[in-house]
């Protein structure tokens, strides 16, 4: 067997990479496999799935857009406005380029993200604590200002008042938070 | 130099010590992906933007580092010579990647090398913590403790919605990868292993292994990984995790207590003949040396061999690699010359415990 990166030695190494139940079969030669061997990083391995992942989806896309491609806008066209990076080209290095990135590409995007993350696209994790904080407030304010709504429309005026005062201590605090750190 | 002190320099402190479960998991290691507002990601940033990077992260090393996380020395990749970042390499404590393709590429390491943190990489900041045994939640706890002394300084690009933004759409959300290293002799020999790694994946986990000729792993060592980023929280990909490790450790002890069972002299057998091999070869390669190791580390573990320390699977698996090899040996090699090497170093090595014992 030759190994596949270099084509000319032959293959010393057969690595295996299993992502949900499917098997990818990698066959390098020493050489080549000195960059890759690292089990402990994990960076040698994703490279692989995500590339032909992206790869496998925009076919699916521009298969599925082929009989009326008219009446669908080309995604490929789709351009970061801060890096420059197009759809197309991020499909190809399967990177982006920037944040900016995630938003512009945002409608393409939600198919891959339920792909790779079984079918999750909301994060639920951390919140980085400077600028968390302000995020938990928020957060917090709009269920407050819902709340208050619903006791409006029921004519709860007395505890309406109640949640109403709170709300503005709370946009205080969101404003104080914004200009200096407070946590 | 002789092969006590060269040890003590070539190995990091960590794997000293002994962690939890470590007769069966070899290390622990959590990473956070994360990167800087209003910069372009490492993929397609300009010199300058990795220069600004680097200058962040120097400037906010002057400030008081946090006590639990202690000293953090700064190493670019440009000071390096070769074989310098190839050890570094092969102790796990930078990427492959980070030295061939990083521009202004750095790591930050602390004393113990129990943290290493990767700039300018395929994210603006990589943070990993590296601990011996099953420890991720310790591993968590302390990359969160860095995470946060950075963020204190520097704005990251975060999404409400989609959390941490990285490079790789794989990692968008909590930018934590969770991973541990498993010494799996009993389940490959009692030919369980092939049953095992389809159910692990079906819990969104991925399963990797050095795969020699006959599909068999090298060394027997597997690499066991959260694949979900998004969707769950860092503390959930972190117990998830720890909860099936635990259960393969529980059925990796089933089948080494059936295996001395079942065929006990077969087992002993292996196991010395492994070390015969070890103790007396003049020429050997990466993966007959790989699979005696592990034999001889099952042997420890089982009780059959009592003078020699469990450390040796650990420290073998990283020493025999040829950039360690090269180091030793004070230049470079060739393939035949390694082999040599290779088996002088893991001789010089069951002596010195030999010898401590006798
Ligand atoms: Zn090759
Ligand atoms: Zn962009």
């Amino acid at each position: 067997m030759i190994c596949q990166e270099c084509n000319q030695r032959p293959a010393a190494l057969h690595f295996t990479k299993i992502v949900n139940g499917e098997t990818t079969e990698v066959h390098i030669c020493e050489k080549c496999a000195q960059g890759k061997s690292d089990l402990f990083m994990d960076n040698g391995g994703s490279g692989f799935s995500i590339n032909n992942l992206l790869a496998g989806l925009l076919n699916i896309e521009s298969n599925f857009q082929h009989p009326k491609a008219n009446s669908f806008p080309k995604t490929e066209e789709v351009r970061c406005p801060h890096c420059q990076l197009s759809f197309r080209e991020f499909v190809r290095i399967g990177k982006f380029g920037c944040a900016t990135c995630c938003e512009t590409f945002n409608k393409q995007l939600i198919p891959i993200l339920k792909r790779v993350h079984s079918g999750n696209t909301a994060h639920i994790g951390k919140i980085p604590k400077r600028i968390g904080g302000a995020l938990h407030l928020k957060k917090q304010l709009a269920e407050m200002k819902d709340t208050l709504k619903t006791y409006i429309d029921q004519e709860e005026f007395e505890k309406a008042a109640e949640i109403r005062d709170k709300i503005r201590a709370l946009e205080k605090r969101v404003h104080a938070q914004g200009e200096g750190d407070e946590s | 130099m002789s092969l006590e002190k060269f040890l003590q320099n070539a190995l990091s402190s960590w794997m000293n010590h002994e962690g939890p479960e470590s007769d069966i998991v070899l290390s622990s290691r959590v990473r956070l992906a994360r990167n800087f507002k209003d910069y372009t990601f490492p993929t397609l940033f300009s010199h300058e933007e990795a220069k600004s990077i680097l200058e962040l992260i120097k400037k906010r090393l002057e400030s008081e580092v946090n006590s639990e996380i202690g000293q953090l020395e700064m190493i670019e990749m440009e000071q390096l010579q070769a074989l310098e970042k190839r050890v570094l390499v092969e102790k796990h404590l930078i990427s492959p990647k980070l030295v061939d393709e990083s521009t202004h590429g750095a790591c930050l390491l602390s004393d113990d090398e129990v943290i290493s943190v990767m700039i300018n990489e395929e994210d603006h900041v990589r943070i990993q913590c590296l601990m011996s045994g099953l420890q991720l939640e310790k591993a968590l706890q302390l990359a969160n403790i860095l995470d946060d002394w950075l963020e204190e300084a520097i704005d990251y690009a975060y999404d409400e919605e989609r959390g941490y933004l990285t490079s790789c759409p794989t990692n968008v959300g909590t930018g934590l990868r969770a991973s541990v290293m498993m010494h799996l002799p009993g389940l490959v020999l009692t030919q369980q292993i092939n049953k095992i790694i389809p159910a692990i994946n079906q819990l969104g986990l991925v399963v990797r292994g050095m795969y020699g000729e006959g599909s068999q792993a090298l060394g027997n060592i597997f690499q066991i990984s959260n694949q979900i980023t998004l969707g769950k929280s860092e503390k959930d990909i972190v117990e998830d995790l720890t909860s099936v490790v635990q259960q393969i450790i529980a059925q990796e002890r089933a089948a080494r207590e059936a295996l001395v069972k079942t065929s006990n002299i077969q087992l002993e057998d292996r196991v010395f003949r492994s070390y015969g091999i070890l103790s007396n070869a003049r020429i050997i390669e990466t993966k007959e040396a790989s699979t005696c190791i592990s034999d001889v580390r099952l042997g420890i573990d089982l009780g059959y061999i009592q003078n020699i320390s469990e450390s040796i699977l650990n420290e073998l698996m990283i020493l025999t690699q040829p950039g360690f090899l090269q180091k030793y040996a004070g230049g470079p090699l060739r393939p035949y010359e390694r082999d040599m090497r290779r088996a002088a170093l893991i001789r010089e090595r069951l002596n010195l415990d030999t010898k401590e014992h006798s």
